[in-house]
């Protein structure tokens, strides 16, 4: 006779077994260490970051390490252990103005105030598979000493930061502040009084007003962003973008405590912004100028904060009364679709059984099937 | 025993207290679906978070908790979750529906009839039951705020129309209270009848959609239909082959080469239930033929063994 399967709860604590036995490898091949993982995966180490809304490196490359490199799994780690962690309340605007840069670039000018900085790209290397990094040991080409230009210790960054930034924090004025000066570009006020909405708290509704749609764009997949900025630039909402700016650097946070009546510095955050500037002929209300995108995200996120800053700018279509006509200006579909822990938790839960819908379907199918066999006898 | 490196139900304090606010809210307006602030979980969404942070929000240390997926206590979604509570909270768990005071369920509902010392709490992948017709949310709070359940009527006439019944065989579309249309989740239509007048209290929850929604106890809820296409259940030709119910939900099983079919209760405590009480099902899997089919294309087993 037959016997139910019986056994789940011995097949899960196979399964956590074997899943170790994957992350190790060749045990004779030296374990990777968390330490390792944050200072030589540090891109990796900044995507989960992003996309799992916690800036904490060491957590992040611990997240990186258990899902044996699984970024999107790292990502959910993150958020599950963030979740329910207390709120101390809301930091002042960070002044992405004043920065100690890694990298700054801008496609508008040629020379800009503050000067471009390049910074280390990846743009520039001919794709070159180096080799001498599959020696074992250090590359002397590559050694940190050779891109440490900052030498002044002001005991508030890491190793990490001195040895990328040229300087400690200076004030470099932003593209978009001098061409706001101009007129040339509209100058986004800050919305009324109330405090910013806070997705991760309040479930995102729609129409959502930009700060939260930022919010979204912020934690949303790198890889939607990029196909959703690319259908942008191949006509799919018409958009004209030059990267105004994209600069990257450790920048403070300041808390304004209620007690002390004054903002103190908690610490720095390395990010990378990028303010994209598009075209905008101007309505009966409005003078021709230009109109921005906006992109933000922890670390080295260029391609990210890029796409973000073009589905930002195609998302404000209703804003700027553009019609709307391509899927990355519709925001219900945009940011319904762009979290990635949702969208990997439900196409991955068809995984699940589903034996009794498929019953239910099989039980449909067949009778449908029986009705169809009779008419077909009553026909013939 | 106990993890007490996390709050007890794994969520923290505040948290619990919004989606109960949440929950209060949903039972006082029958079938509405109440956005929520839906936290990422230690579970996949679409796994499960709803019915997780529901049951997390509402458990006390004097409860007792079954977990089923499928109808059955032993599938591994159903195990992971019952021991995600069972290490968060210490609470006790048991696998017979008579004994537990809060149900946590994935698509079906339990055939022992419960009482008003139960809470039913689904699991909810898609909250919205027009989603399929309309999947803009912005319009489809639009059509509820208005009962304009037209869409739906007419999807279902189409079906009668050019199938000759409705297609729905799970997440059947019902009416709550005669105001909100609502998803039942995708159990199937079988177990539909169930939601109606129950005693217990019902309540749904969607992680992903950020929705949750309550059925209070003693409340109407009618499967849409038509007056010349009643709503029907689904019937089998078969009994259970272990506890020859003929009554319960069977799920289907393939166990030769030759196609060869064993229909079991998928509510496995019901199931054990009767056999412990003395029933006993034929033991025996049977073979389905093609209705379609001419007689000379039907192979039986043993035919196909002799060739």
């Amino acid at each position: 006779m037959y016997v139910a399967v019986k056994g789940g709860a011995a097949a899960i604590e196979s399964s956590w077994r074997l899943l170790e036995t994957q992350r190790r490898g060749d045990p004779a091949i030296t374990e990777l260490s968390v330490a390792q993982i944050r200072e030589q995966l540090s891109l990796a180490v900044d995507r989960v970051m992003s996309e799992g809304s916690l800036y904490d490196p060491e957590l992040a490359a611990l997240a990186i390490k258990q899902a044996s490199g699984d970024l999107m799994e790292a990502i959910f780690l993150l958020r599950a252990y963030r979740t329910t962690l207390p709120r101390l309340g809301y930091s002042e605007p960070l002044d992405t103005a004043r920065i100690a840069l890694v990298r700054r670039i801008s496609a508008a000018f040629k020379e800009v105030p503050g000067g471009q900085l390049l910074g280390p790209t990846y743009d520039y290397t001919q794709r070159l598979l180096d080799f001498a990094l599959l020696a074992d040991g250090e590359d002397a080409a590559s050694a940190p000493n050779e891109l440490s230009r900052h030498t002044q210790a002001d005991g508030l960054g890491g190793a990490n930061e001195q040895a990328l930034t040229v300087s400690g924090p200076v004030t470099v004025p932003r593209i978009n502040d001098l061409l706001a000066r101009e007129g040339l570009l509209e100058t986004p006020q800050p919305s009324d009084a109330a405090p910013p909405g806070d997705l991760t708290r309040d479930p995102l509704m729609f129409p959502a007003d930009r700060a939260l749609r930022l919010q979204a764009l912020a934690r949303g997949d790198e890889g939607w962003l990029l196909a959703m900025g690319y259908s942008t630039q191949r006509g799919y909402a018409n958009s004209h973008p030059f990267a105004g700016e994209i600069r990257r650097g450790f920048v403070s946070v300041e808390l304004l405590p209620d007690e002390l009546g004054f903002a103190i510095d908690i610490g720095d955050l390395e990010v990378t912004e990028c303010q994209m500037i598009n075209q905008f002929g101007g309505s009966r209300e409005v003078p021709p100028q230009f109109t921005q995108g906006y992109g933000l995200a922890f670390g080295g996120a260029e391609r990210k904060t890029m796409a973000m800053a073009l589905v930002d700018r195609a998302l404000r279509a209703d804003e700027l009364g553009e019609p709307r006509v391509a899927p990355a200006q519709d925001e219900e579909f945009v940011l319904s679709h762009a979290d990635n822990v949702e969208a990997s938790g439900f196409v991955q839960h068809l995984k699940l059984p589903h034996y009794v819908d498929f019953q239910a379907e099989l039980e449909l199918v067949r009778k449908l099937r029986v009705a169809h066999a009779a008419a077909i006898k009553e026909a013939a | 025993m106990m993890d007490q490196h996390y709050n007890f139900a794994f969520l923290d304090e505040r948290t619990k207290k919004r989606i109960r606010r949440a929950l209060l809210k949903a039972v006082a307006v029958p079938g509405y679906q109440v956005p929520f602030g839906s936290r990422e979980m230690p579970f996949a969404y679409g796994w499960g978070t709803g019915g997780v942070q529901i049951t997390a929000s509402i458990i006390g240390l004097s409860d007792v908790l079954k977990v089923i997926d499928q109808g059955a206590d032993d599938t591994t979604n159903a195990v992971n979750i019952r021991r995600f509570f069972a290490r968060t909270t210490g609470v006790t768990t048991t696998e017979k529906t008579r004994e537990a005071t809060l149900i946590q369920t994935r698509h079906r509902i339990p055939e022992v009839p419960l009482t008003a010392a139960q809470i039913l709490v689904y699991q909810v992948p898609m909250p919205e039951p027009m989603s399929r017709l309309e999947p803009s949310r912005r319009e489809t709070i639009k059509m509820h705020a208005l009962s304009e359940y037209g869409l739906m009527h007419v999807r279902l006439y189409e079906d009668i129309a050019q199938l000759g019944a409705i297609s729905r065989a799970y997440d059947y579309p019902v009416m709550v209270n005669e105001r909100y249309l609502m998803s039942p989740s995708p159990i199937p239509k079988f177990d539909n009848p169930k939601m109606h007048m129950n005693p217990a209290l019902q309540l749904f929850g969607a992680g992903r959609e950020k929705r949750l929604y309550a059925i209070p106890p003693y409340t109407a809820v009618r499967s849409l239909d038509f007056e010349d296409h009643p709503f029907e259940v689904q019937r089998w030709d078969h009994a259970c082959a272990l506890c020859g119910a003929t009554e319960s939900y069977l799920d289907e099983m393939i166990v030769d080469d030759a196609g060869s079919r064993l229909f079991v209760c998928s509510d496995s405590d019901y199931c054990e239930e009767r056999r412990d009480t003395g029933h006993v099902g034929t033991q025996q899997a049977v073979t389905l033929h093609d209705a379609l089919a001419t007689p000379a294309d039907v192979i039986t087993p043993s035919q196909q063994e002799a060739a």
